[in-house]
């Protein structure tokens, strides 16, 4: 990927609060990342780490209360998202930015035959007339691989299978031919075939597309067979990027270290076994004054519980947050 | 839908039967007597014939099949009759009512335009009101809009008609006299100034009645739109970039309307059953008044007719109900 090119989406210091009755939860702290034209970005962490979180605050879908986007800037097509308005952001939604969720059963609309919830955002956005975003939305579905399209758009979500209803929220998701499309853990819901048959599709679409696709998923075995660039998500913040191949040869962070480990590798012995991380993700009360995972660290020291790491630079495209030197073994200095 | 709708139509029929046997044999064995008010004075023998003459002498099984022959057969011919002028149950004994021997029907058909003015009319409203209220209490939850509602339709809800229709007079009708506090039931609506008397007689019963329906209905509606406004499919329509306006009016209350008129449709039964203590308090000579005159009058005859044609509408209206949910929810097939 060349550097100097201007990302289509580039986040600044994003905050987001939830207000809850037990006391404030900050669950994404100064998160910032720039993703760059037809990039597909990986973002893993464990359950609970603010995947979700962060990619609802970037275009306004979290109900507030109880969540407060506190600050932050997010670019895209010359507007900051975070205050442009009601409208605009309307606007950016399903037309510049699409997204699918991680529940194919729950997330279309039971009542409405999937042709209507397929053309909506083609009428709402692109003013085409109901003949004209039929059309369209039976090519959508054709594009996605569901046979016999044109009639099938007649049916209600609950005649569809969970793979089929995720196809279709991948065509309501790229209908207005979205610059960005945020999949968060689109196939997670999804037996592992047809999880194949997704990831398969999802490749083929983005090369046909082009558009730039933020993927968020737990599984790193996924990541490494899609991403170009990953993203490591731990208490809110991002511990460590890099390209995909270097997080998976040379991972700087201790996060991204211990999930390495527990992913099944298919060529490593089989009788090592799988390790767990010890312990549990936080539940930031405050935003984080030491390092998050300080507690769950075999690197940690007596730093580690009294400063939040910032990123460090571990190569080229390559940051990670801690204070731990890999390459010495050692404390870094400074 | 039509196989399923008419299976269902066949199996009221039984049931039907035996609700109007249960009805029967309740009436049968309730206390009291047809001829309790007929004065000590008059001889043993005269009450006898009195007796005889009601049918009140034959014994209880052929009374009640008499009874089923007059309601299944006799009054639809009548009613044929009394549609096309032809004169097919000519002769055939009715329904009589023992108070005022005249035909029950006709006591219905007479009372039943005053219900319906006064108690449908109230449901209407009461609907009305309720839908919007109910939608924007549940998106503004918690708002100072959503408490005076929450606050209102508990008042509305616990306090009983009999209370506010007495509070209304008190107020409305004894110290401001704005509205009449008895209900004219012999007023024709001629013209301009007879229409604006209905309407001022009707506004207090109406007010009662209606207020009581929607603090009951709008507390469902909140509650159906509340469930809906936390599903998944909400935030998919948001992320479409639809405007709030469609995704809560569209997306979420055509979801959050498929338990609410089935709510509705099983309430309006109650309407044609009259609001019995609504309409005693504002003297609405209605189907629920003529039910509790009939009651202490052992008016045998006019309490069964009308107790089985409540029960009719409730079996029917559930099967209303029923078809309505399976319309509104494409996931419900009958067949
Ligand atoms: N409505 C809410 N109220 C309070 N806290 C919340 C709310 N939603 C999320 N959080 C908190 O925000 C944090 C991040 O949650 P998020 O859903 O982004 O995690 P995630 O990384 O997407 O996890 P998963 O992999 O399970 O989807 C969690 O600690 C969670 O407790
Ligand atoms: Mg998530």
């Amino acid at each position: 990927m060349p550097d100097g090119v201007a990302p289509v989406l580039s986040v600044r210091g994003l905050k987001t609060v939830f207000r809850t009755r037990g006391g404030e939860v900050h669950a994404v702290n100064s998160v910032s990342f720039d993703l760059r034209p037809g990039e597909l970005l990986g973002v893993v962490g464990e359950s609970g780490s603010g995947k979700s979180v962060t990619m609802m605050s970037l275009i306004g879908l979290l109900p507030s209360p109880p969540a407060d986007v506190r600050a932050g800037q997010v670019l895209f097509d010359g507007a900051d998202l975070l205050t442009c308005g009601a409208d605009h952001l309307r606007g950016v939604r399903g037309a510049g930015i699409g997204f699918i969720f991680q529940d194919p059963m729950t997330s279309l609309n039971p009542v409405f035959t999937v042709g209507y919830q397929l053309r909506e955002p083609l009428m709402t956005h692109m003013g085409l007339t109901r003949a004209q975003a039929q059309v369209r939305a039976a090519e959508l579905l054709d594009l996605v691989g569901i046979p016999d399209a044109a009639r099938r758009l007649k049916d209600y979500p609950h005649q569809f299978s969970g793979g089929m209803r995720q196809r279709v929220m991948i065509a309501i998701a790229l209908a207005c031919d979205p610059k960005v499309l945020i999949a968060d853990e689109p196939t997670t819901a999804l037996d592992v075939t047809i999880q194949a048959q997704i990831l398969e599709l999802v490749r083929d679409l983005r090369h046909k597309l082009g558009m730039a696709i933020i993927w968020i998923t737990h599984d790193l075995g996924v990541i490494a067979g899609i991403a170009d660039r990953v993203m490591v998500m731990y208490g809110g913040q991002i511990v460590e990027q890099a390209p995909v191949q270097d997080l998976f040869t040379r991972p700087r962070h201790p996060y991204t270290r211990a999930l390495l480990k527990t992913v099944p590798s298919v060529r490593g012995a089989r009788a090592e076994k799988l390790s767990v991380i010890e312990g549990q993700p936080p539940i930031l009360r405050a935003a984080p004054a030491a390092c998050a995972f300080a507690n769950r660290c075999p690197q940690a020291f007596a730093r580690c519980c009294v400063q939040n790491p910032p990123l460090y630079p571990a190569g080229p495209g390559h940051d990670a947050a801690c204070f731990w030197d890999f390459d010495k073994d050692a404390p870094k200095d400074g | 839908m039509f196989t399923f709708t008419l299976r269902r139509l066949l199996i009221a029929v039984p049931t039907l039967l035996i609700i109007s046997l249960v009805i029967f044999l309740l009436l049968e064995a309730a206390p009291g007597d047809p001829l309790g008010d007929v004065p000590l004075t008059v001889p043993p023998d005269v009450k006898e014939k009195m007796r005889a003459a009601l049918g009140l002498d034959s014994p209880w099984y052929v009374r009640y099949v008499l009874w089923l022959k007059q309601f299944f057969w006799v009054e639809p011919l009548h009613l044929i009759d009394h549609l096309f002028g032809t004169s097919l149950g000519e002769g055939m004994q009715r329904v009589i009512s023992f108070q005022s021997r005249q035909p029950v029907m006709q006591i219905i058909a007479e009372r039943l335009p005053q219900t319906l003015m006064v108690v449908g009319l109230a449901y209407l409203i009461g609907v009305m009101i309720a839908l919007p209220i109910g939608i924007l209490s549940a998106y503004r939850q918690y708002s100072w809009f959503d408490n005076l509602g929450t606050f209102v339709s508990m008042v509305g809800f616990s306090v009983p008609t009999f209370f506010t229709g007495v509070v209304l007079i008190i107020v409305f009708a004894v110290k401001l006299q704005w509205f009449p506090s008895v209900y004219d039931t012999t007023l024709k609506v001629t013209d301009w100034a007879s229409f604006k008397a209905q309407l001022r007689q009707m506004v207090m019963p109406v007010t009662v009645l209606a207020l009581y329906n929607a603090a009951q209905i709008s507390r469902f509606m909140r509650a159906s739109m509340l469930d809906n406004l936390g599903q998944d499919y909400v935030r998919t329509a948001r992320a479409k970039g639809l405007g709030e306006r469609v995704v809560v009016l569209v997306h979420v209350l055509r979801n959050s309307m498929i338990p609410v008129v089935t709510v509705i449709a099983l309430g309006v039964p109650t309407i044609f059953g009259g609001a019995i203590i609504t309409e005693q308090v504002f003297k609405v000579n209605g189907l629920g008044q003529q039910l509790i005159s009939s009651i202490h009058a052992n008016d045998l005859p006019m309490v069964m007719t009308l107790t089985f044609i409540f029960a009719i509408l409730i079996v029917l209206f559930n099967l209303i109900a029923d078809l309505l949910y399976g319309i509104l929810d494409p996931r419900i097939r009958y067949d």
